[in-house]
């Protein structure tokens, strides 16, 4: 949920990147974190292991203008994608204002990325929260890669809320700001209620 | 009211802040911050500029949500104090009636002891604002400042950085 104070005309938002192991979650905020005006921008966090894969979350705080005299801030975090790290993930999405699902667009991973997007629903459920209602934005990443699954199928298999949805690139940033303008849009929309 | 707190009365914001500055003072503590479950930094003693507030909210609101996991595992409620020592520095990490979170952070210049005496007498007087705290919350007198923005506003937003 939103932190909104009132005595410090501030409003805080956690938008979370969800989606299966390796799918580019980090990498998203990695090319966010590179290519912020340092003044907007706090330390990026990476819980990670020695091989790079996030344990436990990825964390950067992004300051952005004002809307009505408020200060906005961002808290970006991604969860560990893989299987295994599901009580983490669980964590990570309590008090979650938006959620960016990544799903990796080649073939051999279509089954991850439904598994993964179940998984969303479930943890989203256990705190009360529902992936029919709550701010939402789909990113397929990889679209560099061959071997890859059309757009369409992407979309009839995970966009049944017909959201806005994004061909990504993330390690080369393609995609990468649209997807978090659109969450950051939604997020806020929904707070206008 | 589990995770939102509008704080809409500075009143009440600075009775946190001046209960965190007592607190410092009374334990030697190097700083204190109060944040909320999520990592969202409720407020700090003076003096903490050379902090960051924001990560050290964060990671904490992890280590807390990650301990508290393990206490559900283990058959326990929560696990109400975390202490991690350093060689220098020490964190004391403290729950106030399950909803924020108090941290100390203290050197050799005073003793754990001390922390955990001066952290009891001051979670009483957090337990109490926060009872305040949700009284006035519950008024709903806020304005409410999205009402009339414009997708405009909100692309605005994005004109500092980035693409």
């Amino acid at each position: 949920m939103s932190f909104i104070n009132y005595s410090t005309r501030e409003i805080n938002c956690k938008i979370v990147y969800y989606g299966p192991g390796l799918c580019g979650k980090t990498a998203n905020l990695q090319y966010i974190y590179d290519k912020t005006d340092p003044n907007l921008k706090g330390k990026m966090i990476s819980l990670a292991t020695e091989t790079d894969r996030t344990l436990f979350f990825d964390f950067m705080p992004l300051k952005l203008g004002e809307i009505k005299g408020f200060k906005v801030r961002f808290h970006l975090y991604t969860v560990p994608g893989q299987v295994f790290y599901d009580a983490s993930r669980k964590l990570i999405l309590k008090g979650a204002d938006g959620v960016v699902f990544v799903a990796d667009s080649q073939v051999d991973r279509m089954d991850a990325n439904l598994d993964s997007f179940d998984n969303l629903r479930d943890n989203l459920q256990e705190h009360g929260y529902d992936l029919d209602t709550i701010p939402l934005v789909l990113q397929y990443n990889k679209r560099d890669l061959p071997d890859i699954v059309p757009v369409k199928e992407l979309e009839e298999a995970l966009n049944y809320r017909n959201v806005k949805s994004f061909e990504a690139v993330a390690i080369k940033g393609v995609g990468v700001f649209e997807t978090l303008k659109q969450i950051a849009k939604e997020i806020i929309i929904k707070l206008k209620g | 009211m589990d995770n939102l707190f509008w704080f809409s009365d500075e009143g009440i914001l600075n009775k946190f802040e001046s209960e965190l500055d007592r607190l410092k003072i009374e334990s030697n503590a190097k700083a204190t911050f109060l944040i909320d479950k999520n990592g969202q930094l409720i407020g700090s003693s003076k003096n903490t500029e050379s902090y960051d507030k924001t990560s050290i909210g964060a990671l904490v609101a992890g280590n807390v949500a990650a301990t508290g996991g393990l206490a559900n595992l283990l058959g326990e409620k929560e696990f109400s104090i975390l202490f991690h020592e350093g060689e220098n520095e020490h964190v004391h990490i403290s729950l106030v009636s399950g909803k924020l979170i108090l941290i100390v952070i203290f050197d050799e210049s005073t003793s754990l002891g001390l922390i955990r005496l001066r952290v009891k007498k001051s979670l009483k007087v957090f337990e109490r604002l926060l009872i305040e705290l949700e009284k006035n919350a519950t008024q709903g007198d806020k304005e409410n400042i999205f009402s009339d923005i414009t997708e405009d506003d909100i692309d605005n937003l994005f004109d500092i950085g980035g693409k």
